[in-house]
């Protein structure tokens, strides 16, 4: 009996890993469109699966790659550690893919692997989040620091008339990102937007409570005060909700950067009017365009080289081979329900 | 021990060295990674090239390491969770050292250092304090990865020494074979020996089936046991320093998750979670096995949810099926009896 038993048991573990492996091999064939010129087969590794930001910037290079007839996957760790992506690199490397789309966990760690898969013939855009420049063939860049600190004074601006006095409710206080944005702001509204104040920016430390209740402060202290921006979605959406439930809902105008999942109900119910973020659709269909043109040989990443991305239009390659999406998209009652991320 | 279990394990060791080998569990899960190298070789594009035994060396390395003093470990009935926190922690440390001039070798020695306290903390609060290693290692799982994402924030240290990075990635010679693998080789032959050529190991399988009957035999339980969980944080940290090598950063979170990979493969290596039961060439297998199936299986773009589940599946076919034909036979054996392993009763 113990050793039927035992047969048993190594029959079952044979059985299931032979039933395992056939329903993998079952997933394989149209993996790629074969190798030599124009190997339009394009892989998008994001960050993890599963993540509605990437599940639309995928989706948006899924149109860009069915418009330009060359082959779509998309693959990616569970969770968003780089040990996860190098796999993957290592991976399409192995396949021979015509070009890898990457939202890298890591600017360096996956340096490495990325030489491996360029030295193999792959090439290698990234989008959203970059690796160090030397490491990769493009980036595309989802926003720069001006175009993100216009759209939010020019936001306010229109919601609040071009006057009175404003706040800002930013993440912590030595948050690189967001003071690169409030420094832009300020010298902004200095220069185009001479009526309207700045009173005074206060740090919700990108905490959900913290920066509720900073919400509720300010609201206390400036009693003539017509508007806050928030550079930070925490910040924005904890804001938003202190307004829906106060009586400084549509007397006070929020706005700011945010992600529509988490603005759908306020800007539904008019506790905000318009707030700003980039299409990650857009972006990577563009990231998806970059990759074609790399393939085909129209441009090799270097400064000054241009390149067609369909219904984006043309595009020109910026120093260290960044590629700039444009300007952040503003998202209000009309567009909203088109996203979910 | 009840009477089944001193009968079973009398008859285990009735029939010769090769026989046992041949039909073991361990065989099952040789059987079985035969057959997914095989299957794969046929039927996954890409499969079949020697660049694919480089990466899954490379990806498993830490893996088969952290499995060789887990095997000792489980076989004594405990367990350590924290492997995976002690291999980031080290590698914060070598990332910390490095950045304020300390050479690697110098660095690589504070982490193991460190690794090493790290287990003696483990192996103290179970063997003097008397606490359920379960307890003591989800614990420490949560207090290491404190300390090593706090020690370095939410940055990483990446500007290493290329000939230690490329080190960590080189092959052995003009083969595909990673030179980590000879690392492994050698670490696998010392715990081999040591688990199943030594009166220390005999005693580990003796506390894993009994640890009164192993004291009463002679056995130092508290004192294996901790050196032991000392093993377990050096080698993890020695997984650390390559972790961090290989990636080339060195960063908190790194390897988080790890711990459930290793015990995975142990387990699907044919080692009793309950302890007394196991052999290491079955958990290199199995590490094998979990590793090569998941390579194969990325190669056939099926996505990374979707091989958790795939691997997670085989865990739990393989430790259930085996504990319920054990549940079986004993329920067969001695009808009306309780659990077999209960110490009360006597053959």
């Amino acid at each position: 009996m113990f050793n039927s038993s035992k047969r048993a048991g190594a029959f079952a573990a044979l059985a299931v890993s032979f039933a395992l492996v056939a329903t993998g091999c079952a997933a394989t064939g149209g993996d790629s469109s074969g190798d030599g010129d124009g190997n339009l087969a394009i892989t998008f590794l994001p960050k993890n699966l599963g993540n509605a930001y990437f599940d639309t910037s995928d989706a948006g290079g899924e149109e860009a790659i069915a418009e330009f007839g060359g082959t779509f996957a998309e693959v990616g760790p569970a969770t968003g550690s780089p040990d996860g992506q190098v796999s993957y690199i290592n991976t399409l490397t192995q396949q021979g893919v015509g070009a890898i789309a990457l939202s890298a966990n890591d600017p360096s760690a996956l340096c490495d692997a990325i030489g491996e898969a360029r030295d193999a013939g792959v090439k290698v855009v990234t989008f959203d989040a970059d690796t160090s420049a030397d490491c990769r063939d493009l980036f595309i860049n989802q926003a720069d620091s001006e175009g993100i600190a216009k759209v939010q004074v020019d936001l306010i601006a229109e919601q609040i008339g071009d006057a009175g006095q404003i706040a800002i409710l930013s993440a912590t206080a030595n948050a690189t990102n967001q003071n690169a944005w409030i420094e832009l702001m300020k010298t902004e509204l200095a220069a185009n937007h001479p009526d309207i104040e700045l009173v005074e920016v206060v740090y919700g430390d990108d905490d959900d409570q913290t920066s509720f209740d900073k919400t509720a402060a300010l609201l206390q202290t400036y009693p003539e005060l017509k508007g806050i921006v928030s550079p930070t979605t925490v910040g924005i959406s904890a804001a938003a909700r202190y307004l829906q439930d106060s009586s400084f809902k549509g007397k006070v105008q929020l706005t700011g950067l945010g992600t529509p999942n988490q603005m759908r109900d306020f800007v539904n119910d008019g506790t905000v009017t318009a707030f700003a973020l980039w299409n990650p659709g857009d972006l990577g269909y563009l990231a998806a365009y970059g990759a074609k043109a790399l393939i085909e040989g129209d441009i090799t990443g270097a400064e000054g080289d241009e390149f067609d991305a369909g219904k984006l239009g043309s595009y020109t390659v910026g120093a260290d081979g960044v590629v700039l999406l444009g300007d952040p998209y503003t998202f209000n009652k009309d567009n909203i329900a088109d996203f979910d991320f | 021990m009840t009477g089944t279990t001193a009968a079973r394990t009398y008859r285990d060791y009735s029939q010769p060295l090769w026989r046992r080998l041949l039909i073991s569990r361990e065989a099952a899960v040789i059987g079985a990674l035969a057959l997914v190298i095989i299957v794969s070789m046929i039927s996954v594009r890409a499969f079949a090239q020697p660049i694919t035994i480089t990466y899954l060396f490379l990806d498993i390395a830490p893996i088969l390491l952290i499995a060789l003093p887990m095997t000792l470990v489980i076989i004594t009935g405990e367990i350590d969770l924290s492997v995976a926190s002690i291999v980031g922690l080290s590698s914060v440390t070598v990332g910390v050292l490095h950045q304020n001039g300390v050479p690697i070798p110098a660095a690589a020695l504070v982490a193991l250092l460190v690794g090493l306290i790290a287990g003696a903390i483990n192996g103290a609060l179970i063997t003097m304090v008397g606490l359920p290693s379960l307890a003591v290692t989800i614990g420490t799982l949560a207090l290491y990865r404190g300390l090593a994402v706090g020690l370095l924030g939410t940055t990483a240290v990446t500007e290493f020494n290329k000939f230690w990075t490329d080190l960590a990635k080189s092959k052995i010679g003009e083969t595909a074979i990673p030179s980590v693998v000879i690392l492994i080789v050698v670490l696998a032959l010392v715990f081999g020996i040591l688990l199943h050529f030594t009166t220390f190991g005999r005693g580990i399988f003796a506390i894993g089936l009994s640890p009164e009957a192993a004291r009463f035999s002679g056995v130092n339980v508290e004192r294996t046991k901790f050196i032991l969980f000392m093993l377990s944080g050096i080698v993890s940290a020695l997984a650390g320093i390559y972790y961090t090598l290989r990636f080339g950063s060195a960063r908190g979170d790194n390897a988080t998750g790890l711990e459930l990979s290793v015990i995975a493969a142990v387990l699907l290596g044919g080692v009793s979670i309950f302890g007394g039961r196991g052999a290491l060439p079955g958990v290199l297998a199995g590490a094998l096995l979990i590793g090569t199936l998941a390579s194969a299986l990325r190669l056939a773009n099926v996505t990374s949810d979707v091989i958790n589940v795939i691997t997670g599946t085989l865990l739990i076919a393989s430790v259930v099926g085996t504990s319920f034909l054990a549940w079986v036979r004993n329920k067969r054996a001695r009808p009306g009896g309780t659990k077999g392993s209960s110490p009360t009763a006597t053959g």
